[in-house]
């Protein structure tokens, strides 16, 4: 007889095991959809291996494409390590690439070492700024924070429309809707020749572990933690639940601002009201398939980047719709959902 | 004192009526899901499922009915999937939702791209005419409010009584909102507390699901990508809004929909002097503002967002 018998605890491996079947599940599963389209379903996914990581330029662009998933998945994974649903990471984005833009390009000269981190400081406040509205209305109102950071989200990209075709639009764009360039002295530094992957990379990685040093080794991260697991067990304890809450929603909000700040100042140069798409949402995606922890926040970033990529490149090649991509994160995020179920359980054969 | 005058025209009702009807959908739907206690964050996608399938079985040939009917099937789909993950399996309703809305709005554009891939510009098909009723369609102002409205708008309208009728009126009713509050009493009777939660959710998906038809078969006759843009988080806000109840999601989707019609003809009046996307953020902004406005006596069904599994207590 078989049997399902839960767990007291989960270990490591099995998470880790749990995640990775999560990833090839969903390999599996949009499987369907490719064969319906025509194509065959091997040859689609070398295509996609190919165009994501088959050369030090396909390498590169899916590390360049990881940069803003990294950071909007630290975003993600703080805010829901306190149960603080942040889905507002597409809107905050924006808010930090606004905001860098309106410092970086032109508006202040100053020398580069002066200039970059006045533009990273900007855009972490515009987004952290963004969230402040979400969380007081949660905490004094209990206003579901999910509702009003995802109606936000809309709101800040028209307000970017608006400034882009208002105040900010650059007078040299020949009538497009784009900002005025970000300065060279404002622009985050390349970091190879003949690649788009630039500094933000950098910013990404150290706060992945900046934030992992954070959660496990102070006691912000400990408090963090106790709000998630019981906010009235630890109210009751003595950890400040509110001012807990405002933290984490500042520091998420920050951290999707900056991955704005990097796509317009390392990557585009410019802003437009197509910078992202759809970064704050998988990052979402990129946080769950991280088991919500910082340093896996960076595997599951370049996983994403890499459907991402490979699956433009496949798609150029064989015509199967690109949105396949957007298939493989939703279908991701369902499986690693259930991964965590199963392993909740253990399967026990014979008589307990 | 030409904007007021705004608010005494019969086209201006009209508009708010058609503008209200996805909404009045997408709320009855939400509130359906909730009642049983799973908030159904797939809202946003399943209106895009609705809004892809409905119009695609109408494109292939089908009658317009049959593509409502496949609309509603497909959000039902999209809703099982929410079910199976949230109900039995407990899992969280927040991340399931986000996962349900990826996934069904993906979905659906994927197979719109390819089964159409080189559109230029979307196909187009006969959409839902305004129905005549003698005698109420010809009433001054009421007729063409309420009574020159496509089908859909009439079903919306019956809907909410038919929800309002089976939730308070029937044992069914009793059971579902018995299970949003208090899924032990409803074990005790001896009912299954995952099957009527279950039963909701696909039921409440498939309402959403019409929603999102409504937008390519009535409001306009095409599936446009993004068209749905926060209709679906919007539906959210107006349950808490609503209170729940069917009565009131009428009146709040009325509401949302008066103001968004006003909005756009204000824009015509006074835009000279502000950007239109300063008109175009308010619907969000009002969304916002109802929720926070209510949120603090917001009577949320108790068992919400609490999965229940057997022999609990």
């Amino acid at each position: 007889m078989i049997r399902l018998e839960a767990r007291q605890s989960v270990p490591g491996w099995l998470r880790l095991a749990a995640t990775a079947g999560a990833g090839v599940a969903a390999l599996v599963l949009v499987a369907i959809p490719i064969a319906a389209a025509g194509v065959g379903v091997l040859d689609a996914y070398a295509l996609m291996a190919k165009g994501a990581f088959g050369s030090v330029f396909a390498a590169s662009e899916t590390l360049t494409r990881a940069t803003p998933l990294i950071l909007t998945g630290l975003a993600a994974a703080v805010a829901f390590r306190a149960k603080l649903w942040n889905i507002g990471g597409e809107g905050q984005l924006y808010a930090g690439a606004l905001a860098a833009v309106a410092v970086g390009s032109g508006a202040i000269s100053a020398p580069a070492a002066v200039m970059v981190p006045m533009v990273l400081v900007a855009g972490a406040l515009a987004g952290a700024l963004l969230m402040i509205g979400p969380a007081l209305m949660k905490l004094r109102f209990g206003a579901d924070e999910v509702v009003t950071t995802l109606l936000l989200n809309f709101v800040v990209l028209l307000f970017v429309q608006m400034m882009l075709e208002g105040p900010m639009k650059d007078p040299m764009g020949l009538g497009w809707p784009q900002s005025m360039p970000v300065t060279d002295e404002a622009s985050l530094p390349r970091l190879m020749a003949r690649t788009r992957l630039h500094a933000g990379l950098i910013i990404g990685l150290v706060l992945a572990v900046a934030v992992a040093i954070l959660m496990r080794r102070t006691v912000w991260g400990f408090e963090i933690r106790a709000v998630g697991e019981n906010a009235a067990a630890a109210r009751y304890a003595g950890v400040p639940v509110t001012a807990t809450m405002v933290r984490v929603a500042l520091i998420s909000g920050a951290l999707a601002g900056l991955a704005g700040v990097g796509e317009v100042a390392g990557l585009k140069g410019y802003l437009t009201s197509d910078l992202s798409p759809g970064f704050g949402y998988a990052g979402i995606v990129v946080a769950m398939l991280a088991g919500l922890s910082p340093l896996g926040v960076i595997a599951a970033a370049i996983f994403i980047a890499g459907v991402f990529v490979g699956a433009d490149s496949m798609s150029r090649a064989t015509g199967v719709s690109n949105y396949l991509a957007d298939l493989v994160v939703a279908t991701s995020l369902l499986c690693v959902l259930v991964g965590g179920f199963l392993t909740r359980f253990r399967i026990r054969l014979g008589r307990g | 004192m030409e904007v007021l005058d705004i608010l005494l025209t019969v086209n201006f009702w009209a508009a708010s009526v058609r503008i209200a009807t996805p909404m009045i959908f997408g709320v009855l739907g939400a509130l359906v899901c909730e009642r049983a206690g799973v908030l159904n964050l797939g809202i946003e996608g399943i209106f895009t499922a609705g809004a892809m399938a409905g119009w695609m079985a109408v494109w292939a040939g089908a009658d317009l009915w049959t593509g409502v009917a496949v609309a509603a099937a497909a959000g039902g789909l999209f809703g099982l999937i929410h079910a199976i993950l949230t109900v039995p399996l407990g899992l969280s309703q927040h991340v399931s939702g986000i996962g349900v809305t990826l996934l069904a709005s993906s979905l659906s554009y994927f197979i719109y791209r390819t089964a159409l891939p080189d559109v230029t510009t979307p196909p187009r098909i006969a959409p839902f005419r305004p129905v005549d009723i003698p005698v109420l369609s010809d009433l001054p102002f009421i007729g063409p409010v309420l009574f020159q409205q496509t089908p859909l708008t009439l079903l919306a309208f019956v809907l909410v009584g038919v929800v309002a009728f089976v939730l308070y009126r029937t044992p069914l009713g009793l059971a579902i909102r018995a299970v949003g509050d208090n899924p032990a009493s409803v074990e005790a009777q001896g009912l299954s507390v995952h099957a009527l939660r279950m039963g909701a959710v696909v039921a409440g998906s498939g309402l959403m699901a019409m929603g999102g038809a409504f937008l390519t078969m009535s409001a306009f006759d095409a599936f446009f990508f993004g068209m749905v843009n926060g209709r679906g988080w919007i539906c959210i806000a107006l349950t808490v809004f609503a209170s729940w109840r069917p009565g009131k999601a009428l009146l709040g989707a009325l509401l949302f929909g008066a103001f968004d019609a006003f909005q756009v003809r204000l824009q015509t009046e006074v835009g000279a002097f502000l950007p239109s996307q300063v008109f175009l953020m308010l619907p969000y902004l009002l969304s916002i503002a109802a929720l926070v406005a209510v949120a603090r006596k917001a009577d949320y069904p108790r068992a919400m967002l609490t999965p229940w599994f057997k022999g609990q207590r």
